[in-house]
């Protein structure tokens, strides 16, 4: 096989050696798995802010999260991160240690970060304020002055600067000393899944041997769910918030916020090798488009994401009509977008179909959003994590809340309970998908690193 | 792997361009435009100038996409108009050129998923007026922001309502890349890379990778944005890079911000879109195009301590980051730095940051760096974050293409005095940058 990635030499093959996430089902690794493979929900009104009369009023909150359980000495650098940032710490953190770089490090001009970082939260009292009063009532039109003074008396330089998204990466850089590239991305709900495809591509070029990539997010605060409600994008079930976000189901109304980050430690095999550090897995394939369709809507036949599919297994060398010696399809799992939008779980099951034809139903195809709600920009590398562990563990975790299929979304569905492949051969390959608002798609395949 | 990038096309948007031909006509004359910001009351703020663009986006859209300008806040505005602008100057026929073009023979028809996409942008203030319009129908009764009647349980002219339906759109920061993708139809990798300063040069640095992997042939690549709202201003005063000209409106702005001279009152911001086409260089020439300049060297690093008001600590005086940086990229070029015929630098104006910059090019350049003509771009339109890169990167390839400094370059070693611009044999132009939060990028440029 020809130009597929674990042909190449080892200084260009990309493997994962440390993860570590912050959800809304909790912090752990393994015990978030064993909650996902039992279909819990993470689903419950909002405690964040008062939201009681807003038309969406539940999400996925990340709860008892506290930097000082990660760290002895969360204070100082850190002490102004916003809580995204927080995230972001604290889940490096675990897969630092999960990669033995906390006891071993290697030269930091070649670790970098490569993140899909979300913006932080405002500072809402003093924002508020100075919108406010700088309302003239009288001449019914905003006053600029007013808004300055008011704001240089109740803003303050710290919450505003760890605003920049960008900020995240900075304190990822300082905590673990990484000082190679550094980037970060805003592709929407695409962010993280790009930035650790983008990451695996900075090591098989060479700019690093090393890349901290990931993502972390969180808009459950008064605009970042005023945003979604007025574009209708968020499922207003609030007689019944935890089986709101429901992909692929016939009655979907719309997707459900989660916040949280995923964190993971991508790695040049040569210097995973040279380091004899534990491998979880291998980055064998990446592809990016963007829809160039419309602002508002996905091109209906999801040739875009198919097109990201596509192309992250010509990387891989997986041709996606081809069946194993057991009959199945060479991907055994595709970690759906699925977000529980009307739009998207249908397009997206037109792209799945588009690319595996005759083979799409064969291939098991499950949205953990119906249990941790779409994190947006950490989205995809939370994911990816659960990709990591379907292949460390062979068990596909399900999509919650499916009972009733919708027709166009027909697939080779896991509805409500986590599926054992141990018996079929383990799960060796999988696909993660995640597609941004503005028709920007991207896909990463991992593999089961054999050597 | 061994896929050589080069650049067809640019689109130098900002206050003293719009074109290629006239962003050269300005540096070769020395032009400045650093002006009052007009388009709302800024007395208020620290700094209340700018370089400011003269455009109106509809005037650079299809017919057809006029309606869609209405959801673009400024910075996508500046990136669909500089994008035009590059893809125009590159020869470029695209799904946004108008049909009598499509039909001519003159121009390149892309291959919409062999071209990608990728734009430096920034966070995106929510109109403060817009916001402060909605949030006043929301207020209890001592007059405070209250969420419960934001929420539209009260009915449909309740608080949010207010805000236009597609309100979020407007400020996503993928916007920039996502309109410019549809209006010319791009299909191949596309991202958006957050970097301020450095998010340009970051941008043209994936894109040239893109390329080199054969994930794409072209790419529109750079950056766009425009702090000159309430908010950014706000912010970037907060972040220690803003001069304070507060209530001194008979100063010439021009001559307040002075890069790498201890004299500087500061710095002062600009809007710009900063767009070029790059390209694989046998597809460049298969075509016929005119190329400007090769990419041949590029480098990026991280800063552990860039000076921010954040961090409880003294930065050191020199941007080691950046220097690695340097290196990097002049190795990668296969070159030695004295071969360095020019730098274009941030030279922000701020001397705390310009002595760590001056002190990284003296560190990757030698005794060199104190006599190699320095072509400084903040005081001509100001610093404009995301866009600046990719406004310095097209200022580099003119020189190299015109074989020619422009007006009012500089040196470390003697910064108060500025050349005339000139014919000069130019083989390499270094282009180097560091952002806000330490991310720090260089690119190499060689003549072809």
């Amino acid at each position: 096989m020809p130009n597929t990635t674990i042909n190449l030499p080892d200084e260009q093959r990309v493997v994962v050696t440390g993860s570590g996430w912050v959800t809304p089902l909790g912090s752990d690794i393994n015990s978030v798995w064993e909650r996902l493979l039992n279909a819990e929900s993470a689903v419950a009104p909002i405690t964040h802010f008062d939201a009681s009369t807003f038309a969406t009023n539940f999400a996925a909150e990340v709860s008892d999260f506290n930097l000082s359980d990660f760290f002895d000495d969360p204070k100082g650098t850190h002490d102004t991160a916003g809580r995204s940032t927080q995230f972001a710490l604290a889940a490096c953190h675990n897969a630092f240690k999960q990669s033995g770089l906390d006891t071993n490090p290697i030269d930091p001009t070649r670790i970098g970060v490569y993140l899909g970082a979300g913006e932080g939260v405002l500072d809402y009292e003093p924002y508020m304020a100075a919108n406010v009063a700088a309302w003239d009532h009288d001449a019914r039109a905003f006053n600029p002055k007013t808004w300055a003074d008011v704001a240089y008396q109740g803003m303050t330089p710290a919450p505003e600067l760890e605003q920049e998204p960008q900020l995240t990466a900075l304190h990822l850089a300082k905590r673990f000393n990484a000082q190679g590239p550094n980037l970060n991305c805003m592709t929407a709900c695409a962010a993280s899944t790009q930035a650790i495809g983008e990451a695996a591509e900075l090591i098989r070029q060479g700019d690093a041997d090393i890349m901290i990539a990931g993502g972390a997010h969180s808009m459950i605060h008064t605009l970042g769910i005023t945003g979604f409600i007025r574009l209708t994008a968020m499922s207003t079930r609030r007689d019944d918030p935890t089986t709101a976000s429901r992909p692929f189901d016939v009655s979907r109304n719309g997707f459900v916020m989660g916040e949280g980050a995923g964190i993971v430690i991508l790695e040049s095999l040569a210097s995973a090798k040279a380091r004899g550090a534990n491998i979880l897995a291998e980055v064998s394939g990446f592809g990016s488009t963007a829809d160039a369709y419309r602002i508002t809507d996905i091109h209906p036949d999801g040739q875009g994401g198919a097109g990201a599919m596509q192309m992250a297994l010509d990387q891989a060398g997986i041709n996606p009509a081809d069946l194993d010696d057991n009959g199945r399809p060479l991907v055994h799992w595709i970690n759906a977008h699925g977000t529980s939008t009307q739009e998207n779980d249908k397009t997206e099951s037109n792209a799945v179909r588009s690319v595996f034809k005759d083979n799409a139903m064969k291939v098991p195809f499950s949205s953990v959003k119906s249990m941790l709600g779409h994190l947006i920009q950490a989205a995809g590398a939370v994911e990816f994590i659960t990709c990591l562990k379907a292949i460390e563990t062979g068990v596909i975790p399900p999509t919650a809340n499916l009972k009733e299929v919708d027709p166009v979304c027909g697939l080779d569905h896991i509805p409500g309970e986590a599926r054992d492949c141990n018996p079929i051969g383990g799960v060796t390959t999988t696909l993660s998908n995640s597609f941004g608002f503005g028709g920007q798609n991207d896909c990463v395949c991992l593999t089961k690193y054999t050597g | 792997m061994n896929r050589s990038v080069v650049i067809t096309g640019m689109g130098p948007l900002c206050s003293i361009a719009d074109s290629a031909e006239s962003f050269w006509d300005a540096l070769t004359q020395g032009a400045t435009s650093i002006t009052p910001i007009d388009t709302f009351d800024a007395s208020g703020f620290s700094c209340p100038f700018a370089g400011q663009v003269e455009a109106n986006v509809r005037d650079w859209v299809p017919k057809s996409y006029r309606k869609a300008t209405k959801v673009m806040a400024r910075d996508t505005e500046l990136a669909v108009i500089a994008a035009k602008i590059a893809a125009d100057d590159a020869g470029l026929l695209t799904s946004g050129s108008p049909e009598e073009e499509l039909e001519s023979t003159n121009g390149f028809q892309i291959n919409p998923i062999r071209t990608g996409c990728q734009i430096g942008a920034g966070l995106i203030a929510a109109d403060t007026a817009e916001m402060s319009r909605a949030v006043v129908t929301a207020t209890d009764d001592s007059g405070t922001f209250n969420t419960q009647s934001w929420g539209t349980e009260d009915g449909a002219d309740a608080g949010m309502n207010n805000l236009p339906p597609l309100w979020l759109l407007k400020y996503l920061p993928n916007m920039l890349a996502c309109h410019v993708t549809i209006i010319h139809g791009l299909k191949g990798p596309s991202n958006t890379i957050m970097g301020a300063e450095a998010g340009a040069l970051l941008s043209i640095i994936e894109s040239a990778r893109v390329i080199q992997r054969d994930a794409a042939d072209m790419c529109l690549t750079g950056g766009a944005e425009s702090r000159l709202n309430p908010l950014g201003l706000l912010r970037w005063d907060y972040a220690g890079r803003l001069a304070n000209l507060k209530d001194q409106s008979d100063i010439d702005p021009t001559q307040a911000i002075k890069p790498f001279d201890s004299s500087s009152q500061g710095s002062i911001m600009g809007e710009a879109g900063g767009m070029l086409v790059v390209e694989e260089e046998s597809h460049a020439k298969s075509r016929g195009a005119r190329a400007y300049a090769r990419i041949s060297g590029f480098g990026s690093a991280q800063s552990l301590n860039p000076p921010l008001p954040i961090f409880n600590e003294t930065p050191p005086t020199t941007d080691e980051a950046m220097s690695r940086a340097i290196t990097t990229a002049i190795k990668q070029a296969g070159i030695e730095p004295h071969e360095i015929d020019a730098v274009l630098p941030l030279g922000i104006g701020q001397s705390d940051l310009d002595i760590r910059e001056a002190n990284a090019l003296r560190n990757a350049l030698g005794e060199h760096a104190e006599t190699v003509s320095l072509v400084n771009l903040c005081n001509r339109i100001g610093n404009t974050l995301s866009a600046h890169a990719g406004v310095m990167t097209a200022a580099g390839a003119l020189m190299l293409h015109h074989q020619h400094l422009p007006a009012n370059t500089t040196t470390l070693s003697n910064s108060g005095f500025f050349c005339p611009d000139k014919k000069a044999e130019l083989h390499h132009v270094l282009i180097c940058t560091s952002s806000l939060a330490g991310q720090c990028a260089a690119l190499v440029l060689s003549k072809l």
